[in-house]
């Protein structure tokens, strides 16, 4: 399989995430946390946030509107078909609680073959309503030879 | 710095709550007759929940959620529901108050996620 590389460097449109009570809560409990500061606004509030706060694999949720037109783009080219998650990276600089408004960017940041497979590496570039940085992800994705 | 083991077991429709909770409705993961047809052996986890095991070690050892920094973790092998899952975390060192820990999936008997590192704040730093 020939990997096309052209699109590497290509920067996808910014898109905000406003990150709900419930939604925390609900990722929460899927992922089994018992954390009050995930669940309870009480205990939040006690602990000096300002809202439950989300846990840090939430970057998931505030990350994907932005990566998610980033896989699908004609320009990479990725194959769904043959799409593994392959590793994944998240840098956190700050917790993010219910009520940030987060702004994230994807870049396609490294394209690959090895051994006929296909390797695409994004970053994206999470910031919160002041503009500080929340979080860095990356995201590797194997597209399996054919 | 000593963290835990944890231990979590998948139950059946554990992968339509992340799902959902996620928003990846990728249907490897919640339909039985769809990943048969891709040549899996039935429905499999999500990587990413897999991962948040890995992040929820840390966070509960360390007693505060902000103390997770960095982490980092290569898919190597699937996980199913119901069976348990075993996240053992080992410090490799310790430095200027962050702790570098290695990180091991393991499920019947295989290691699902082999290769995972966590930066880990220590002592309130």
């Amino acid at each position: 399989m020939a990997v096309n590389t052209d699109a590497v460097g290509k920067q996808f449109p910014p898109v905000t995430y406003a990150v709900g009570r419930e939604k925390v809560r609900e990722f929460a409990r899927a992922v089994g946390e018992t954390e009050p500061l995930y669940l309870d606004v009480e205990a939040a509030r006690a602990a000096g946030y300002r809202d439950v706060v989300a846990p840090p694999m939430f970057a998931v949720v505030y990350a994907m509107p932005a990566l998610a037109p980033a896989m699908v783009d004609p320009e990479v080219g990725i194959d769904f078909s043959r799409l593994l998650h392959g590793g994944q990276e998240f840098v956190w600089r700050r917790l993010v609680v219910a009520g940030d408004e987060i702004t994230t960017t994807a870049e396609l940041v490294e394209v690959s073959e090895r051994a006929g497979n296909g390797f695409y590496t994004f970053e994206t570039r999470s910031v919160d309503q002041e503009g500080a940085e929340v979080c860095v992800g990356r995201w590797m994705n194997v597209v399996r030879a054919a | 710095m000593e963290i835990p083991m944890l231990k979590v077991t998948p139950d059946r429709y554990l992968t339509v709550r992340y799902a959902g909770a996620s928003g990846d409705f990728n249907p490897i993961h919640i339909d039985e007759e769809f990943a048969r047809s891709v040549g899996l052996p039935g429905r499999i986890l999500h990587g990413l929940w897999m991962m948040a095991q890995c992040a929820r070690a840390q966070t509960e050892a360390a007693g505060d959620p902000a103390a997770l920094r960095r982490l980092d973790v290569t898919f190597r092998g699937m996980g199913v529901p119901e069976a348990e899952l075993t996240v053992t975390s080992t410090v490799r060192e310790e430095r200027d108050g962050v702790a570098t820990v290695d990180i091991v999936v393991e499920q019947n008997g295989r290691a699902i996620i082999r290769k995972a590192e966590a930066e880990v704040a220590v002592g309130g730093g």
